[in-house]
């Protein structure tokens, strides 16, 4: 029996560290050669870890949450003849570096500071356990739990099953430990007493019962991410933030027309095309708005590129993909591709180059997008533009009162690096441009 | 009119409508049961109960006659006889005791039942015109259980009428006739098909498909032909029945190839399957999502209409009655509030040829059709010796299990008595066992039930008396 070390790949160029963000193995599981074993994350992608070998897990390198250096040890795996790495035993548990860099890192520490304060201590759950405690985590892991394949329908015993449905309990989530994955009554117990005493109560008036459960959630992955990102905005960057109206009768008009006359052969137009031409004509006037400002190093890059972050909601929160190049796609192209660039983020497939690079951003809640708000800069940009709610309003026009489709632009600059002035004007070129959709393609 | 009012109205007093009724009557909803002809439905009256009678009476007679021959058990008997009237009597009064029970039951647990027909008139009223008052009655409900079953299906160019008779006729016989054709070789026209040949009848089963028990596989229903042989039932398969003669006095029939010929008939017996009855009383007028003529419900039996529920034979296949008395069971916990949901793992459907078919769960090819990779394995009654001692030695229990981690998926089995051992087949699926479960427990000696356990040993690869 040897020990197959596994380390932290080095995922991304120039990445020190990454965070660890889920485990799907544990202690004493059996695994196979590429089953996967856990989820890393990068600045923004999620990466998965194959296993390159069969066997079994005997140490965890850390804690889900626990940002880890690139190279550092993430698992070991006990196979079939002599091993690989480092086969100096439980030499994770000893390597914990302390506070501050440790060479045989290759990086700088771990940023542990930053770990949530639910996850265990590190130094717990990576300390080799004694032996006979090893070999009693192995034997039940490897003994009783049988995971069910996804898509497997739940085997319970009829009485199983009815205790379930009282309980409001669905048997997919719960975790079969009898032969095959059955479930039984002490897996339900387990589960229902995981899930707290809220099911007990179930047919009593729910409407005003006292409710004091508190739920912990580490903010980890993706999650963390944003946090830090908003917080890094917020305190780094003046905002200021200009709302102007805009008519978009006309542009509703070109829209629904072209959508009609396309509609079967090209991808649907949405407002967002044409926003998008818009601020790739208007930001040749005011290039300092497409720009990305290293305060640090006191310099301004301004871009003849537009590249355009469109900030996406996914199930794990929000994601910034670029379309780039945005100024040589005409409406469909870009329409296309900020659909392939949406559905690939609320798939979790978009890339780390999808993900980077953006020089402005542009901000949509679609129908939720009320009347004003105050976009967040996605730092190190200078800009972001915010789309607000389209609605029918009695406007006047020649002295007459007439229904026109009215929606409101938010955006938000640096003060720093943009003045009032400036900002203010490169609203008002977007304006003239949506207003009046001819000029979008007149130049 | 006089309108009453009721939690629950059922309509239909079969299996599924009664069990939905005495469970809500323990459940303290107030209950209506209308029910047109007798409490029971088809299963009592004219389906489960009355044909199993007449299954045992056939086969005692058969059995006596057998003796009279040459017996190798040593029994002597002179020229055994039937007296067919004692015989129906007797069927009688086991159906009468078992509806009398329903009744019993029901008036115990509060139900108020009301004979008549009953017709819909909206998703909460339906009209009944009692057979014993002179009024209709309308009758306003919360919640209404479509329980109306089903009836058989008729084949254009031979209704019902003169020589030609549904299973309900062929289950009260006067007298016994010399020729009986029986169309449809489904486990209907085989069951009543050999109970007259048992009595002594000339029969003929004519089947359109070009096999016998067509859902069964080759392999199981192989013992049933060959008991069909050596009973001397004959079997003409891929046949078409074109009507009666001129005369009315024989069956034309049209092979695959097209050729007309005539089978002479006393007696045709239509057995070509069960319709729900979803037509006929209003129902119509709900605009129900359907599927084809059966009620479409969802996993708690459910209709497309709030409050409006549907259970057994008019929700369509399976229509077997333990099906519909553990819907009408869920439906009345419902509401009542409780949570439930159906969701068996298993319906076991028994089939009482001679010998008698039994399958529970997935057969190997449907095991296959829903992409599992599964073995199999039977065992042979021949080796053993209980089914030796009931001269019982065809057939086999067969089981198939998930190849990964061996839970039974399926059982099947044909013989002598083997509808007993449905039992032991749905208990062992509704509780997840693996191969390994039932390998290892202990089964009684001398039993059929071993030939269970050494079917699952053989899957093993270990059986023991093989």
């Amino acid at each position: 029996m040897g020990i197959h070390t596994i380390k932290m790949p080095d995922i991304g160029e120039g990445i020190a560290e990454v965070e660890l963000v889920a485990w799907y193995v544990k202690v004493g599981d059996l695994v196979a050669e590429d089953q996967i074993l856990a989820d890393v994350m990068t600045d923004k992608a999620t990466v998965e870890i194959p296993s390159p070998v069969a066997g079994k897990v005997l140490l965890l390198g850390g804690a889900v949450g626990q940002v880890m250096a690139v190279g550092s040890d993430l698992i070991q795996i006990e196979v079939e003849g002599t091993g690989k790495s480092s086969p100096h035993a439980p030499r994770i548990a000893s390597s914990l570096p302390p506070e501050g860099a440790d060479p045989a890192w290759g990086g700088p520490a771990p940023d542990r500071s930053s770990a949530p304060a639910t996850v265990v201590e590190p130094t717990a759950t990576v300390a080799a356990p004694p032996p006979a405690q090893r070999e009693a985590a192995a034997a039940t892991g490897v003994a009783t739990v049988h995971a069910r394949a996804s898509g497997d329908k739940p085997i319970a015993s009829p009485a199983v099953r009815r205790r379930a449905w009282d309980l409001g309990i669905e048997l997919q989530f719960v975790a079969g430990t009898g032969m095959a994955g059955r479930i039984t009554q002490q897996d339900l117990d387990a589960y229902a007493g995981r899930a707290g005493q809220a099911t007990s109560a179930t047919q009593a008036d729910q409407r005003y019962t006292q409710r004091s459960a508190e739920e912990s959630i580490p903010v980890i992955g993706l999650r963390r991410k944003i946090a830090q990102k908003m917080q890094e905005a917020k305190r780094r960057i003046p905002h200021f933030t200009y709302v102007e109206e805009i008519d978009v009768t006309e542009l509703e008009a070109l829209r629904t027309r072209l959508n009609a006359k396309y509609g079967t052969q090209r991808p649907r137009l949405t407002l967002m095309p044409f926003l998008v031409r818009a601020v790739v004509l208007a930001v040749r006037e005011f290039p300092q708005v497409n720009a990305r400002y290293d305060d640090e190093g006191a310099v301004v890059t301004r871009y003849a590129a537009v590249h355009l972050g469109v900030a996406t909601q996914t199930d794990g929160g929000l994601m910034v993909p670029v379309l780039r190049h945005a100024e040589t796609r005409d409406l469909w192209a870009c329409a296309a591709e900020v659909l392939r660039l949406s559905e690939a983020a609320r798939a979790g497939k978009v890339t780390r180059e999808e993900l980077t690079g953006s020089t402005i951003t542009i901000t949509s809640l679609g129908a939720l997008g009320g009347i004003v708000s105050t976009p967040v800069i996605n730092h190190p940009e200078v800009a972001i533009v915010g789309v607000n709610r389209m609605v029918e309003r009695p406007m006047i026009r020649n002295g007459a009162v007439v229904a026109r489709q009215m929606m409101n632009l938010s955006s938000s600059f640096d003060h720093r690096v943009v003045d009032g002035m400036h900002g203010a004007e490169f609203v008002q070129l977007l304006r003239g441009y949506l207003e009046c959709p001819a000029t979008l393609f007149v130049e | 009119m006089e309108t009453l009012q009721t939690t629950l109205l059922i309509i239909g007093g079969g299996p599924g409508g009664y069990v939905a009724a005495i469970r809500a009557g323990q459940l303290g909803i107030a209950t209506t049961l209308i029910e047109g002809e007798q409490l029971g439905g088809t299963c009592l009256n004219i389906g489960c109960i009355p044909s199993k009678a007449l299954i045992h009476a056939a086969e005692a007679f058969h059995q006596t006659c057998h003796y009279a021959g040459k017996s190798p058990l040593g029994i002597q008997v002179d020229a055994p006889r039937i007296d067919l009237t004692q015989t129906v009597r007797w069927k009688d009064g086991i159906v009468r005791r078992l509806t009398q029970g329903v009744a019993a039951l029901l008036k115990k647990n509060g139900v108020t039942v009301i004979k008549g027909w009953a017709r819909v008139v909206d998703g909460k009223t339906v009209e009944v015109q009692p057979a014993n008052a002179a009024a209709a009655q309308r009758i306003v409900c919360e919640h209404l259980l479509l329980a109306t079953g089903s009836s058989e299906v008729t084949l254009p160019g031979l209704p019902f009428g003169g020589r030609v008779i549904s299973s309900t006729q062929a289950l009260s016989p006067t007298t016994l006739p010399k020729r009986m054709v029986v169309v449809g070789a489904g486990y209907i026209g085989l069951e009543l098909g050999i109970v007259y040949r048992k009595l002594g009848a000339e029969v003929t089963v004519v089947e359109a498909l070009e096999r016998i028990l067509p859902i069964y596989d080759e392999e199981l229903v192989k013992p049933v032909a060959a008991s069909l042989r050596k009973l001397g039932v004959q079997v003409l398969l891929g046949c078409k029945v074109r009507g009666l003669n001129a005369a009315g006095d024989a069956v034309q029939l049209s092979n695959a190839s097209g050729e007309i010929s005539e089978l002479p008939a006393d007696q045709v017996l239509v057995a070509i399957g069960r319709a729900p009855r979803s037509q006929g009383f209003g129902l119509e007028s709900l605009l129900l999502d359907m599927n084809g003529r059966a009620v479409k419900i969802d996993d708690q039996c459910k209709t497309s209409m709030r409050n409006v529920w549907a259970i057994g034979d008019v929700t369509g296949e399976p229509m077997l009655a333990h099906r519909a008395m553990a819907q009408g069971e869920l439906v009345a916990e419902i509401i009542a509030g409780k949570r439930r949901r159906f969701a068996p793992a298993a319906i076991a459907a028994v089939c009482f040829t001679d010998p008698e078919i039994v399958v529970a769960g997935q057969m190997p090819q449907q095991a296959a059709l829903a992409g599992l990779d599964c073995i199999q394995a039977s065992f042979p009654f021949a080796a053993n010796g209980r089914a030796m001692t009931l001269e019982a030695g065809d057939g086999f229990v067969r089981v198939v299990a998930r190849r990964d981690n061996h839970r039974i998926v399926g059982w099947q089995a044909v013989g002598i008595g083997v509808s007993e051992l449905s039992t032991a087949f749905s208990h062992s699926l509704e509780m997840g066992a693996c191969l390994e479960d039932v390998a290892a427990t202990i089964h009684a000696h001398p039993t059929l039930g071993e030939a269970v356990q050494e079917a699952a040993l053989r899957a093993l690869g270990h059986a023991l008396h093989i």
